[in-house]
């Protein structure tokens, strides 16, 4: 017998975690609101993402961008030794890139919180370390969503990736990733904890589609847009980096609305209100 | 026999690295002519310098650009390398600044580009480009699965031609690898000794087994 079962002074409401014994079926009681059909309009109609705290892990996020708007927070990550740094980042966005992601979000869901986290622009050696380091650290500060238009091919980051995949899923952190259309191994996109997104070629920013040939899950806008840059400028893109910002925003919208929802939850009401399953087009 | 050994392996790693070039060259004058782009590129990552190298060039800057460097942390060719993720951009001139960076790293300012990692295994090798796509074609998700395919087959080529510099460093430089190959060098000549008298070689393989086990 342990130390903690033998000292009987829990808190007589706390959720059982480990096992559910009789006496606590009561308690674990949830106020189910589902509807008959989860639509779009239930899902998100009348949102704005407000109150909702988004990361964009990538380049850096251009504050005052006509498209982005108020940054909240702005960090950049090194990593030196084992020692992570985190410190406010003034720097703005290095390539142009996070703030095109942070556009697309912004557009979708005008009212939530855009967050940057930097882990990129120090050039390519120990680019995998940051990534796991700025991705720890987002997770740790409890975003709601954490938008990755990025992956590491690296196999020794393979496994510690998958082990934060798994813990923002259970403390109900989204992490949204880009997948990969080459013939190679990488991460996180491929874990089932998180979503992951490829492209189409349509044009409206609402059509997604639930890919039942996974393990990309869904494909959304990733073609031919044009996206916030440097300087207030924009640029016409293509690729699965700017499809990855779509879903974290319409993810946003939902979140504002069904707050209560968990990743598993979330999943499958964008499945429900994909355009090729039950949703508009 | 040894130095006819290290002469032999060392003539064919010169050779294997022509004709790797070949195969680099080939790869961007063929992605040009498909694409009907204006010139194609390949960078490969120096990891030791932390930038990124011309390695071959097709059409515009085709005479001056090879061998030319610059940090791996600079414009899209840095950030397609780190993040593993290809992009097309069709209108770079549209931001000045951002036409600067690119003609740093191209020579001259194109118009549009599109950028795709090299990858091969777990490693994040370099960077093809494809510049200047006529602009009446439409560019489809199809043509970035093509320019993967493409990456694939550079990737593999620039895979061979790294490792053949690895050989040749072996064979010739100051380093460890250098001490590994004299070590087999040693080898070698016990190897072509009638008998192993004092057991060294054999102890000497052992040890190295061990080595192997350790590492």
């Amino acid at each position: 017998m342990t130390a903690e079962e033998e000292t009987p002074e829990e808190p007589p409401e706390e959720l059982p975690a480990w096992s559910l014994p009789a006496d606590a079926v009561e308690r674990i009681r949830l106020e189910t609101a589902w509807p008959e059909r989860v639509t779009r309009e239930w899902a998100w109609g009348g949102s704005t993402g407000a109150g909702v705290r988004v990361c964009i892990l990538d380049s850096g996020v251009e504050a005052g961008h006509p498209d982005v708007g108020v940054v909240d927070n702005a960090v950049a990550v090194t990593v030196s030794g084992d020692e992570t740094n985190v410190t406010d980042d003034h720097e703005g966005d290095l390539c142009g890139h996070g703030t095109a992601c942070a556009g697309i979000v912004r557009s979708l869901a005008p009212q939530c919180e855009i967050h940057s986290v930097r882990v990129l622009g120090a050039g390519y050696s120990g680019s995998g370390a940051v990534l796991l380091a700025g991705l720890r650290w987002a997770i740790d500060q409890g975003y709601d969503v954490v938008n990755m238009s990025l992956s590491t091919t690296k196999q020794k980051f393979a496994s510690m990736l998958h082990e934060l995949a798994d813990n923002a899923y259970f403390r109900r952190t989204i992490l949204v990733a880009s997948a990969h259309n080459m013939p190679v191994e990488s991460y996180p996109w491929k874990f089932s904890s998180v979503i992951s997104v490829g492209s189409h070629e349509l044009e409206d920013p609402l059509t997604f589609f639930y890919n039942p040939s996974p393990p990309v899950e869904f494909f959304a806008r990733g073609y031919e847009l044009a996206v916030a840059w440097l300087g207030g400028g924009r640029l016409r893109c293509t690729g699965n980096s700017f499809a990855t910002p779509h879903i974290a925003g319409i993810v946003a919208l939902i979140l504002a609305k069904h707050p209560e929802l968990t990743p598993f939850q979330l999943k499958s009401v964008l499945h429900l209100t994909a355009s090729n399953v039950g949703g508009e087009s | 026999m040894s130095e006819d050994l290290r002469a032999a392996v060392a003539a064919g790693v010169l050779g294997a690295e022509e004709s790797h070039r070949e195969l680099l060259q080939s790869v961007v004058e063929v992605a040009r002519a498909i694409f009907r782009a204006k010139a194609s590129s390949i960078f490969l990552l120096d990891e030791a310098a932390d930038e990124l190298v011309f390695e071959a060039v097709a059409g515009e800057g085709a005479g001056e650009l090879v061998g030319k460097r610059f940090p791996s942390s600079t414009g899209i060719a840095g950030w397609v390398l780190v993040t593993r993720q290809p992009l097309v951009i069709d209108d770079v001139t549209a931001d000045r600044r951002f036409g600067r960076d690119v003609a740093e790293s191209t020579g001259y300012v194109p118009k549009g580009l599109m950028a795709v990692p090299l990858l091969h295994e777990e490693r994040s090798l370099g960077v093809l480009e494809v510049l200047d796509r006529p602009t009446d074609t439409r560019f489809t998700l199809k043509e970035m699965d093509l320019l993967g395919a493409f990456a694939n087959q550079a990737a593999i080529a620039l895979d061979l031609l790294q490792r053949a510099r690895r050989a040749r460093a072996a064979l010739d430089g100051d380093g460890d690898a250098a001490l590994l190959a004299r070590v087999a060098t040693k080898l070698e000549q016990r190897g072509d000794d009638e008998d192993d008298d004092d057991g060294s070689r054999a102890a000497a393989v052992q040890l190295l087994r061990a080595l192997e086990q350790l590492l």
